[in-house]
């Protein structure tokens, strides 16, 4: 399956390919055989506005096609066949089965299953996924500083995988092969179990190995430990509680996860596709509505493979940042770009007030990552 | 074939399209059984497809790239979208996004592409492999117009007809050197054409190894030159009886032969600049052109060589006329006028390969013809045909081919 080597096609015969240093001296013929040396306007290529878009192709629907210059996939990602939305995904918290115990400790039960899945990563190319609860990134879970995590995990695929969570645990909890119950067979399944803390941004994903292939595949997932009102005083008690979903501050703020990820579709050990949850360029072509007035809050996570550091950059505005999450004032103040290594994480906070009404966008600031499906805008609305 | 004069059968045998029809049932139940049976499917449990796309061509176009690939593999491919330096990019695909067995499909991109610089071409398919390709320098290919037309008609002529003729002008001189000496050109001529068959064959299996791998380019290339070798055996087996009488002196014919042969050889060299060119590699002007110029004039001498008066199989008296000459380098010459034009405006490597794979068998052909020439004269006057002239003029005819090579070889 190797492809051909690009250079291998024609001009071999007289292999004149470096040869523009003998260019002096051109006759009649040679400067008609050059026709793009007299053509007006490709110097520089042309203008990107200039850019007609090509019918799309009977089942291959465009989506958002007139203003990017004929950067971006063609057709749609088929959400029902992947079972999961990048629209849901933003705001899909999965709070668990919630109990009490009898110390008054807050129970959250949550059952997780590592399937193999193929998802749609971008339109018409398929990936042969591992995944967690059917999508990719997992489940959102989410619950509160504190409260006691019980993460039923049964492996329903056919390589044995795990569940760390980046948390504070016992060393048996830990997820990893070798500790504990180890890497969970095909079929095969175990309990999690520990406290949320630190209350911040987190995210757990599959510890087997090769791990960057179990990362890869897409078992992984954001979880989010809310910050306990209780625990915190003053100025840092008001904070928790609009982090924290059980009180009403919090909902006057809209809140997404945005999980930095990618695929590499052919493993070479290089991403074909790069996205904030999974599809490329999902809120380019369908952006994500926002009220200009409302508090944003954006959890965002890192877990791209293969290159050292992703990044979010967001246009014509600024934010504050907290790394980790794990602090109830910003990290970093009035910023507008920030760098993730991957399983870093961190919580963006913004909004829009007063500003004119359209289209705002936010994508990775490595270009190459931009234009491999990393981008999308905000559609702010007044 | 009549059933006339076979043997009388015994009476209660079955008729004959019965006996054709019966390796054909059992051919057709034997495909019935594997395909409804699947007694092999052992071997296909699960396995992923395998997806062979290459890139014909990629033509640059004012608008962006028009790609053409080729589905080599065994399943059909499903091209599901396109990246292009690293970004992906509107496309049209027609006739299908789906490419069946040895099916090709072409691709529009309307991209901003960058006067003179590379850009890299890669399709991903529904599986999620990528396949590459690469303008290496971009540059608008031309289309099929007058201009056009002209200007690579024109180029033809500079690197086959120009240099034919002028080689040949060095026939009246030729026609006054001595025996040996002529015998001696003779062998340069032979060293010239092993150049070419070498330069020919290299060639010929570069541009086999770029094809899909299911077309056999290699294959196409050695059978292409051995049906080539024979059809040119079975010409020279009708004529020869007529050696030394004919209208057509055998001297001729050999002439033309090597006239022939090199026009071959000069269609695949046209193909090679045509697309070079078109490719807007050669922004070496006239420099190459020269280069060819000189590389192609020792064809010219090649040529006229065996119509010097009386050798062997040149009539006492015959003397070519201006129209022999005239239609000798049009036979070696105008090829690289048609190669031109189509390495310009229609270059595929599937013809390309056929075409260089005929060109080696004339030219092995013409190797064989000019060495009878050779030993024949040695007979007739009692000498060994390898003589240290005949060698020296062979390693003349390699060397001149090799360092004028140098002018166009980079």
């Amino acid at each position: 399956m190797e492809p051909k080597e690009p250079g291998d096609r024609r001009i071999t015969r007289r292999d004149f390919l470096k040869a523009g240093l003998l260019s002096g001296g051109a006759t009649a013929v040679a400067a008609t055989l050059a026709p793009g040396r007299t053509h007006a306007g490709h110097e520089h290529g042309l203008p990107l506005a200039a850019q007609s878009t090509p019918t799309p192709q009977p089942g291959m629907d465009h989506g958002d096609d007139e203003s990017h210059g004929g950067m971006g996939t063609v057709g749609q990602v088929d959400n029902a066949r992947n079972g999961f939305d990048p629209q849901t995904l933003l705001r899909d918290w999965d709070f668990g089965t919630v109990s009490t115990l009898p110390n008054g400790q807050t129970l959250r039960e949550y059952s997780i299953v590592a399937v193999n899945k193929e998802i749609e990563v971008a339109p018409g190319v398929f990936f042969p996924g591992w995944v967690y609860n059917g999508r990719v990134p997992g489940p959102t879970l989410r619950c509160v500083e504190g409260d006691r995590i019980r993460i039923e995990f049964i492996n329903g695929s056919d390589h044995p995988h795990t569940i760390h969570f980046h948390g504070i645990h016992a060393a048996s909890m830990d997820g990893v092969p070798g500790v504990g119950p180890g890497a969970i067979a095909p079929g095969g399944k175990t309990v999690y179990e520990f406290d949320a803390f630190p209350f911040g941004c987190h995210l757990y994903h599959c510890h087997a190995t090769p791990l960057k292939r179990h990362i890869h595949k897409g078992l992984y997932g954001a979880f989010l430990i809310d910050p306990d009102p209780a625990r915190h005083v003053g100025e840092d008690e008001a904070s928790a509680r609009a982090r924290n979903h059980l009180y009403t501050e919090s909902q006057a703020v809209n809140e997404m996860v945005m999980v930095m990820n990618a695929f590499d579709t052919n493993f070479d050990g290089d991403n074909e596709v790069y996205a904030v949850n999974t599809v490329a360029f999902a809120y380019m072509n369908e952006p994500i509505r926002i009220r200009r007035d409302q508090r944003q809050r954006l959890y965002l996570i890192n877990l791209t493979e293969f290159d050292p550091i992703n990044s979010m950059h967001l246009h014509a505005n600024f934010f504050d940042y907290y790394d980790h999450g794990t602090t109830l004032r910003p990290t970093h103040r009035t910023i507008d770009t920030i760098m993730q290594c991957q399983a870093q994480r961190g919580i963006l906070e913004f909004d829009f007030k007063g500003f004119e009404p359209g289209k705002y966008m936010f994508h990775a600031h490595q270009s190459e990552f931009v234009e491999l499906g990393w981008m999308g805008f905000f559609e702010v609305t007044a | 074939m009549s059933a006339a004069g076979v043997a009388p059968k015994p009476t209660r045998s079955w008729p004959r399209w019965v006996a054709w029809a019966v390796p054909l049932v059992a051919l057709a139940l034997l495909l019935g059984v594997l395909a409804f049976a699947s007694p092999l499917s052992f071997f296909r449990a699960d396995l992923p497809p395998v997806e062979i796309l290459s890139f014909e061509r990629i033509d640059v176009t004012p608008a962006g790239f028009r790609a053409t690939v080729v589905n080599g593999g065994p399943e059909p491919v499903t091209i599901a979208q396109v990246i292009v330096d690293d970004a992906y990019w509107d496309f049209t695909i027609e006739p299908s996004s789906t490419v069946p067995r040895l099916g090709r499909a072409t691709i529009d991109i309307p991209y901003p592409w960058v006067y003179t610089e590379p850009h890299a071409v890669r399709v991903l398919t529904s599986t999620g492999l990528t396949f590459d390709g690469e303008v290496p320098v971009a540059v608008e290919t031309p289309t099929p117009g007058l201009q056009q037309f002209l200007a690579y008609g024109l180029l033809g002529v500079f690197v086959g007809i120009v240099p034919v003729a002028l080689g040949m002008l060095w026939f009246p001189a030729l026609r006054r050197l001595g025996r040996k000496t002529l015998n001696a050109v003779l062998a340069l001529t032979i060293g010239m054409l092993v150049f070419l068959l070498i330069d020919t064959a290299l060639e010929a299996f570069e541009v086999a190894a770029g094809l899909p791998d299911v077309l056999q380019g290699q294959a196409l290339v050695l059978f292409a030159a051995l049906l080539t070798w024979l059809v040119l055996l079975v010409v020279g087996a009708i004529r020869r009886p007529r050696d030394d009488s004919g209208t057509m002196p055998r001297a001729l014919y050999v002439a033309g032969l090597i006239a022939l042969g090199i026009g071959l050889h000069n269609l695949g060299e046209g193909m090679a600049i045509g697309a070079a060119f078109s490719l807007g590699e050669a922004a070496l002007g006239s420099f190459l052109v020269v280069g060819f110029t000189l590389h192609n004039i020792t064809e010219g001498i090649g040529i006229s060589a065996p119509l010097t008066p009386g050798r062997e199989g040149t009539p006492a008296g015959y003397s070519p006329g201006l129209r022999t000459f005239v239609a000798l380098a049009l036979l070696a010459g105008a090829p690289a006028i048609a190669g031109a034009w189509i390495g310009g405006f229609a270059y595929s490597p599937f013809v390309a390969a056929i075409f260089l794979g005929v060109g080696l068998g004339a030219i092995w052909q013409v190797i064989v013809e000019v060495g009878r020439l050779l030993r024949d004269d040695a007979a007739r006057h009692a000498e060994p045909w390898i003589t240290w002239a005949n060698l020296a003029g062979f390693a003349a005819g390699v060397a001149v081919m090799y360092l004028t090579a140098l002018l166009v070889k980079f």
